[in-house]
């Protein structure tokens, strides 16, 4: 049992709805109470969807308590079979379910021998995985069921096709900036003069799942969730994969790299003629992409050395971290990520760009870690853009989980070389809004409002005198928790109670010395 | 025209297959009512997720209600319960001092058979803290009912009354809002006390207060009080009267374990719901109601240009927070024509009065009395929208968006249970949420189709 105000990563049958909404015509129903169907609503809400979302529940109520959950079930599945006809049926498993040990399998194989529609029994535990995973597992199950069925029933067609071509997995729902990134992604490879083969499961229909091996190789634009797919399909059909995130100009070289790599190794077997990209990412980092250019401008000089706290999913806070570093020259103070189940991948990448690594899913040790760090500006999640405003750091958010603010409308892709271009506005617009901040404060500047203690540590026991309050607000604001603070700290190191204009200056000097 | 109305209320049931919040959402609003309280709700990430969702920012402002997160080892009773919450209820108490903790049980807890009512008496003698129990789960419960458990836990705290009639005749001034200058001395009557339940933001209590005053009535408390400690005398002789349609337990438990009486009113939600209300409280204490009619009348009046609006207009209430019953007869009041009005759960006792004043409402207005549908089931009620075509849709979040894209105006139902909504003064306030969509689609009458949606 712990205390939890926050968590960055869901339920796990989150997830598995999330897969199973983002694919065409498939329908999941949870075993779940009521109000557990809060998913449509942040569907609905977030992603502004005009259709209804293809989720429902088979609720648990007191007389499923009493008798189990007998024919209601296998009625729901059956019942939605008949009113929308979905190719794909998946029961979900909640937390109630997990306790409640039905054998919803059983279910599960009872109605698909009467329905239409397939049904499968998302294969997650809730007090096992989390969102994330559940999402990955959920994936590679739906994927592996149809496979298998192809393959048993024989109706195998195994050629690649003519053209180099691909599989794009793990767009999905929900996910942060995905249809911008999908959108982008599509545009490179049509650059590049490769076929899309399949995009899963946004928008993908589970009938053609079968066709996924036709593909020369898969996609992984984020390692979060697709990598499990990638990796059965590797073992199972030898389908190479790219997992490197196309975010930022070196990793877009190395990921278009990768990609010739891969389209040259088969294009020996087959007809098509060996391919070079290298006038591609030329042109494309120095005139399309404005990114490389930014590096050197005169604007991004005055960002050198300023110091900023990374925190998101492995795969957006590493590329950023590398990106804030090796292409932008600033320093990371410390880099993290919730997805604790990843961490060794994590701290293997960003080793070398940061100071510090911070693996962890409580949001007060990161709040604790960014007041303790002070950096000039925070790239994270929703969580962190409010623990900046207490703070008074600037926030750029750059991963999930996110508010409705974050499924912007425009186009706003964060892969490829558009997505270099985002990014690049998102870091210099954080720090600027800072630098003006600070401007106006030492030029006087209109900030008429009073001293709040926004620390988030506690000063317990110390009173500042009139006289010592109105110095403290003649000091720029960029500066005044910071010798605030310190004031404090000699003001208990010295036994002093009352904090005067005189500890203020006895404290600089003693930081100077 | 006449149209002969000769037909009793029925109530229908469907499948309960129906999208609503989950009861524990009620902290939401009763962490901010009651200022020195605690909420700890005992359950897994899945509740920990609906509450940072569903509550959004509310979540950044160090709010006081927390998650004792179950994890594997507590589902399978390798961790001991008790030690468990006594640890968290102990940096509760460090980090916040609240005057009650109140544990709110969810499904995992029934499941588990977690008994919380057996650990809180033991650990509030251990921790000196007093801890109520409300068991507001989604096996049970739907959104606004959470609030009933909770209310219904607390009731059990109230202190008993020193007097069972209150002490000698007061005189108080007051000043009416409509004659400032003319002070009138207003004389309560010497009645016995009477505590209203229902948690109302606290400007709308007392405009209630006042309301009753003006019938020189006096209101001894309210349940719950802004403050824990704070909470009214209840026993024999105490009279008690519901603001809200969905507090049953509430009201059950009020008489009988507290012995109270309770006066079955309609619930004062539009003019003539807090016309209804007054008139039936009254005549309990013996006082002759004065002005009422008139205070009625004017509320109507400002009122006009939306009235013009709604008149005629069609609406349909899937249901999701009991107070559907409430808002039709208002809206039928007004002109409308409800289809349907879905209810998660119809306590025909409770809302006997409401009712029936629907059923007057409704031969009033010469309009037939729409089907009340319990627990009901979204898909059937959405092909009964497509054939229907409403003019508006009262509907959870859910639904909101994709009957937007489909043509059908949609208004998001859970804001009538934040707004205030309550008494003659607020009366303008429902309507303006239900108008809201309305002067919208008027906004942008000429910007072409209203169906978005691809075949």
């Amino acid at each position: 049992m712990k205390l939890a105000y926050w968590m960055y990563a869901g339920p796990a049958h989150i997830g598995t709805l999330r897969v199973a909404s983002s694919f065409k015509n498939v329908h999941a129903i949870m075993h779940a109470p009521l109000g557990d169907d809060y998913f449509n609503v942040m569907r609905s809400m977030l992603e502004r969807e005009r259709d209804f979302t293809a989720a429902t529940a088979s609720i648990v109520d007191r007389h499923v308590l009493a008798r189990g959950s007998q024919e209601r079930v296998v009625d729901n599945i059956l019942r939605k079979d008949k009113e929308e006809h979905p190719d794909l049926i998946i029961l979900t498993p909640t937390c109630t379910s997990s306790i409640l040990q039905e054998d919803l399998q059983n279910f599960v194989n009872r109605a698909s021998i009467i329905s239409d529609s397939d049904v499968i029994f998302a294969d997650v535990d809730h007090y096992q995985v989390n969102e994330i995973q559940a999402a990955d597992r959920t994936l590679e199950q739906v994927v592996r069921y149809y496979l298998d069925r192809c393959h048993r029933q024989e109706k195998w067609d195994q050629f690649l096709t003519d053209a180099p071509s691909v599989n794009i997995i793990g767009i999905f729902t929900l996910g942060f900036h995905n249809q911008h990134d999908c959108r982008e992604l599509r545009r490179l490879l049509r650059d590049l003069d490769i076929e899309i083969n399949q995009i899963i499961p946004e928008g993908g229909s589970v009938e053609d799942l079968k066709n996924l091996p036709k593909a020369w190789f898969n996609l992984i634009p984020y390692r979060e969730v697709g990598l499990m797919t990638a990796m059965y399909l590797n073992k199972e059909y030898g389908m190479p994969y790219i997992s490197t995130a196309p975010m930022g100009a070196v990793d877009m070289a190395e990921w278009i790299r990768q990609i010739k790599k891969n389209v040259n190794t088969l294009a020996l077997s087959s007809s098509s003629k060996r391919v070079d990209y290298e006038p591609y990412i030329d042109r494309q980092t120095r005139f399309v992409s404005q990114a490389a250019w930014f590096s050197r401008s005169i604007d991004c000089q005055n960002l050198t050395g300023k110091e900023t706290v990374v925190f998101g999913d492995t795969t957006h806070a590493a590329s950023i971290t590398k990106i804030l570093v090796r292409e932008m020259g600033i320093r990371v103070s410390c880099t993290g990520t919730y997805c604790k189940h990843d961490a060794e991948w994590f701290k293997e990448q960003i080793k070398g760009f940061c100071d510090e690594i911070l693996i962890t899913d409580d949001h007060a040790e990161v709040g604790d870690m960014i007041a303790h760090m002070e950096p000039s500006a925070i790239f994270g999640t929703q969580m962190e853009r409010h623990i900046g405003k207490r703070l008074d750091i600037p926030c750029g958010v750059i991963s999930a989980p996110v508010h409705i603010q974050n499924f912007p409308l425009g186009y706003r892709p964060f892969l490829g070389y558009e997505g270099t271009n985002q990014i690049a506005d998102l870091v210099y617009n954080s720090f600027a809004l800072g630098m003006e901040d600070h401007l106006l404060d030492i030029f006087g500047g209109h900030d008429t409002k009073e001293i709040i203690s926004k620390s988030l540590s506690t000063n317990i026991g110390l009173i500042w005198n009139p006289e010592s309050r109105l110095e403290l607000s003649k000091i720029p604001r960029f500066a005044r928790e910071k010798v605030e603070r310190n004031t404090e700290k000699f003001a208990r190191q010295k036994g002093i109670e009352t904090i005067t204009v005189e500890v203020i200056y006895a404290a600089k000097e003693a930081l100077n010395t | 025209m006449s149209v002969k109305i000769n037909e009793n209320i029925t109530v229908e049931c469907e499948t309960g297959n129906y999208h609503t919040f989950c009861p524990i959402s009620c902290i939401s609003w009763l962490y901010q009512k009651i200022e020195d309280s605690f909420f700890l709700v005992v359950g897994t990430k899945t509740c920990g997720y609906f509450l940072q969702n569903a509550l959004g920012v509310m979540i950044f402002a160090e709010p006081r209600y927390a998650m004792a997160e179950l994890e594997e080892g507590d589902i399978s009773a390798q961790l001991n319960d008790y030690e468990g919450l006594k640890k968290l209820c102990i940096r509760i108490r460090k980090d916040r001092d609240p005057s009650v903790i109140i544990w709110i049980g969810t499904c995992t807890t029934e499941l588990i058979k977690m008994d919380l009512e057996g650990m809180a008496p033991k650990l509030e003698w251990e921790i000196g803290i007093p801890i109520l129990v409300a068991r507001a789960n989604g096996l049970d419960y739907a959104f606004t009912q959470g609030e009933d458990t909770v209310l219904a836990a607390m009731a059990h705290r109230c202190p008993e009354p020193e007097f069972s009639v209150r002490k000698p005749k007061e005189i108080i001034q007051i000043f009416f809002f409509h004659s400032r200058k003319k002070e009138e001395l207003v004389e309560y009557a010497n009645h016995p006390s009477l505590v209203l339940f229902g948690s109302l933001p606290s400007n709308v209590t007392s405009q209630l207060n006042l309301e009753l005053k003006r019938q020189s009535i006096k209101v001894s408390g309210w349940l719950p009080a802004q403050k824990y400690t704070d909470l009214p005398s209840l026993g024999d002789g105490v009279y008690v009267c519901g603001v809200n349609p969905f507090l049953s337990r509430t009201a059950t438990t009020l008489i009988k374990r507290e012995k109270c009486k309770l006066i079955g009113a309609p619930f004062p939600i539009g003019p003539d719901g807090t016309r209804a209300w007054i008139e039936k409280i009254c005549p309990v204490f013996g006082v002759e109601t004065q002005g009422l009619e008139e205070r009625e009348e004017r509320i109507w009046e400002s009122l006009k240009d939306y009235l013009d609006l709604v008149r005629g207009k069609s609406v349909f209430f899937m249901g999701d927070n009991l107070l559907e019953v409430s808002l039709a007869r208002f809206l039928i009041r007004c002109g409308m024509i409800v289809h349907e009005i879905g209810i998660p759960y119809m306590d025909k006792r409770y809302q006997a009065a409401e009712l029936s004043l629907l059923q007057d409402t409704c031969i009033k207005m010469c309009v037939p009395i729409p089907r009340i549908v319990e627990k009901p089931d979204n898909s059937n009620q959405i092909r009964r929208i497509r054939e229907l075509q409403p003019d508006l849709a009262i509907t959870g979040m859910a639904h909101a968006n994709p009957l937007e894209a489909r043509g059908i105006n949609t208004k998001w139902s859970v804001e009538f249970t934040f707004a205030q909504i309550h008494g003659f003064a607020n009366a303008r306030d429902v309507l303006e949420l239900v108008t809201r969509p309305l002067r919208r689609q008027k906004n942008l009458e000429n910007l072409g189709p209203t169906t978005l949606v691809r075949k």
